[in-house]
């Protein structure tokens, strides 16, 4: 009996001692990879080399940490696929199931509604301006989320309807002296043309091609209103762009950041109705059916082009009307506030949160967002942990922290 | 037409450089389908590595010859090892995940990448110094071409016929195009399909890194920005010539690198970059297929 339990001992030494040796190679590995550019930095200018030897320590000691937790995952991630395979994938997450429950739902519902009122009013100008950016990025998240999340298409150049939206409002402000309201619906219409007149060529390419012209399409008109000063004003950009008024009463600042605040609420909600209701319709079935298999799908009778287009174009539309709102927020826009990294940060929420899941990208923008804001400290950090959890999300919980449920249709005998 | 002289060898350069990036892409995807848009990031750390190796070896006082060889060797070997660490890390685990699944982990690996450079070096241009040496016998021709230039051609048509050598004729080689034709069939007639793909990576890796050290002395200044545009360019080479074949990626990058250096030459300098995307625009839309390029049926 006790040389048995011994053997057993000895060999589950054996394996931490080859997963010590494991991780402990793995921290050799990326010490001798990071150390030109971690450890050395030149300055040509005094022709002096710092040699900065405590980031190889903290390379060192965290690859070596996370070496662990990275293998934990892909096993954890191994057996949760095994369980999948063999039906036994019973468990949702806390939040779904209080979803579904009707008693839960209410009392949470009110609360939130409740927050959401009194938020201007208790905390200062400064929270609320940060609480309406993260407003907005729901919106583009959800507008991105059509796209990306329900039609499968991966659309790299977002961030170039948001500023069509943008433009729209600052340039017919600046020449027409026309008002937020009424440009409002024209940004939403104009993203909704160039949606389609940049989907329309493109969306018969593979899904991978379309990736890379959007993204292409995206630096092309962030490249042209750089350039093109006698239109856009080029890189010096437009400013004293007016604030949104009501009925033509302008606010004081206070007022008009509180103001602006319950506008994106209401789009917010409306939004996530909009995007509800298209979920379940014929359309957004037929989203669907062409992001898991595309020649079943057309084996179906789907046209496969205007569903796409559909999708391109209502997710412009969004991003349109969002851009309008940012420009009638921050007053002043310029072409540096569209570059290919804020396409990535839209994507990211969607990832994080979960393609397809409405709730899921809320929390995405939220956490996104709101975390850099609240944590100055990382904010350096912020862009290279938007790539890190980009990969990190893909390769340990593709599906995002809240899955979507598909609706499906149980047989009860 | 000394100036047209001089457009046509600067595009050829230009061309030779996308060549030398556009080549990974094409291997990449040939091999496992994928874009990997971390490839122009490897590229700039390429640079990175060539340029702190150069300044700390000068400032050691070892001559310009050994300067150039170990600087642009260790640039090599460190691509070719971020190369292989990135594809470990971010597509690996996901062999056998959706399409799209890849193609976001590689977007975020970029971003990672760029930011890690940004953060531990610099966001500045930084000056790269010129390593090539200029030549005697090119004093009289200096208006139309330039000796880096040459040095530039001439590396990369020999890194292309080493590799087409590679493909062509070798044990891994085979190895490659087998993994490329159909990966599973590979894996039953003895293939070791994590190898090959690894291989591919470091091979496309190296290439990058090679360019990486021309195109910064050539230029003389690079930031952590410069695989983006540069990766997309080489990207847009790949496609023009048909992704996934070799010497297509080589005629599609010269095209490109001519395209680029007329339209900059006759037209305007503002619009470099916008005449590069709009030419992959065009091609995908037209010819989504490439110069070179086979006509793909999709297998159900």
């Amino acid at each position: 009996m006790g040389g048995l339990r011994l053997k057993k001992f000895r060999i589950q030494l054996m394996i931490k001692v080859q997963e010590i040796k494991k991780s402990f190679l793995v921290s050799l590995w990326f010490m001798f990879l990071t150390f030109p550019i971690m450890v050395i930095r030149v300055n040509s200018i005094e022709k002096v080399v710092e040699w900065r030897w405590k980031n190889m320590l903290i390379v060192g000691i965290g690859s070596f940490l996370l070496s662990f937790v990275w293998r934990y995952m892909l096993k954890k991630k191994e057996a949760g696929e095994k369980r999948a395979e063999t039906g036994e994938s019973g468990k949702t997450f806390l939040i779904q199931r209080i979803l579904e429950e009707r008693r839960f739902y209410i009392p949470l519902v009110t609360g939130l509604t409740i927050i959401a009122v009194a938020f201007p009013f208790t905390f200062s100008m400064y929270q609320t301006s940060i609480m309406t950016t993260a407003l907005m990025y729901i919106v583009l998240g959800l507008g991105l989320n059509i796209v990306v999340g329900l039609a499968g298409l991966l659309d790299l150049g977002y961030v170039a309807f948001y500023a069509v939206g943008a433009y729209s409002y600052a340039l017919l402000n600046y020449h027409f002296g026309l008002g937020f309201w009424s440009v409002l619906p024209i940004g939403a219409v104009l993203g909704f043309i160039f949606g389609v007149l940049l989907g329309f060529p493109v969306l018969r390419l593979r899904g991978d091609y379309l990736a890379i012209v959007t993204l292409g399409f995206g630096e092309i008109i962030r490249l042209v209103l750089e350039n093109w000063n006698e239109f856009s004003f080029g890189p010096s950009g437009i400013a004293n762009i007016d604030r949104p008024g009501f009925f033509g009463i302008q606010f004081s600042l206070q007022a008009a950041s509180i103001y602006l605040y319950f506008l994106m609420i209401g789009l917010v909600i409306f939004t996530i109705i909009v995007v509800n209701r298209l979920q379940n319709s014929r359309i957004g079935r037929a989203w669907i059916a062409l992001r898991e298999d595309e020649t079943a799908c057309q084996a179906m009778g789907i046209d496969k082009t205007k569903t796409k287009l559909r999708a391109f174009a209502l997710g412009a539309t969004w991003a349109g009307m969002v851009g309008v709102i940012f420009a009638a927020k921050t007053t002043f826009i310029n072409p540096a506030s569209f570059t290919f990294l804020e396409s990535a940060m839209i994507l990211s929420i969607v990832v994080l949160g979960g393609m397809g899941s409405i709730l899921g990208v809320i929390i995405g923008a939220l956490i996104l967002i709101l975390l850099p804001e609240y944590l100055r400290a990382f904010s350096d950090y912020r862009m290279l942990i938007f790539g890190a959890i980009m990969v990190i999300m893909m390769v340990f919980r593709p599906q995002g922290i809240i899955a979507n449920i598909r609706r499906t249709y149980k047989f009860d005998e | 037409m000394e100036y047209f002289l001089e457009l046509i060898l600067g595009g050829l350069t230009r061309g030779s450089i996308y060549a030398l990036i556009a080549l990974g892409y094409t291997m990449v995807y040939g091999i496992i389908e994928l874009i990997n848009f971390a490839h122009g990031e490897i590229y700039m750390i390429g640079a990175f590595t060539a340029l702190i190796f150069t300044s700390v070896l000068t400032l050691l006082g070892f001559n310009e010859i050994a300067v150039i060889v170990l600087a642009s060797l260790s640039a090599v070997i460190y691509s070719s090892a971020y190369g292989y660490t990135v594809e470990k890390i971010a597509y690996m685990p996901l062999r056998s995940a959706s399409r799209l699944s890849p193609l976001i982990s590689a977007i975020g690996m970029s971003i990672f990448l760029q930011n890690y450079v940004l953060l531990a070096q610099t966001s500045d241009f930084l000056p790269f110094p010129n390593l090539i040496p200029e030549f005697e016998f090119i004093k009289p021709y200096r208006y139309i071409i330039s000796s880096s230039e040459i040095i530039i051609l001439l590396t990369t048509s020999t890194a292309m016929i080493l590799l087409t050598f590679l493909i062509k004729f070798t044990r891994t080689g085979k190895a490659m195009r087998a993994t490329a034709q159909d990966r599973k069939m590979a894996m039953l007639v003895g293939v070791n399909v994590n190898r090959v793909i690894s291989i591919t990576f470091i091979i496309g890796s190296a290439l990058a890194a090679l360019g990486g050290v021309l195109i910064a002395s050539h230029v003389g200044q690079i930031n952590f920005y410069i695989g983006f545009i540069a990766g997309i360019k080489a990207f847009t080479a790949a496609v023009l010539g048909g992704i996934g074949s070799i010497p297509g990626a080589v005629l599609g990058a010269l095209v490109l690198g001519l395209t680029e250096s007329f339209a900059t030459g006759y037209i305007s300098s503002d619009y470099e970059d916008v005449f590069a995307f709009g030419l992959l625009v065009l091609i995908l839309i037209f010819k989504p297929a490439g110069i070179l390029g086979r006509v793909t049926t999709q297998k159900i």
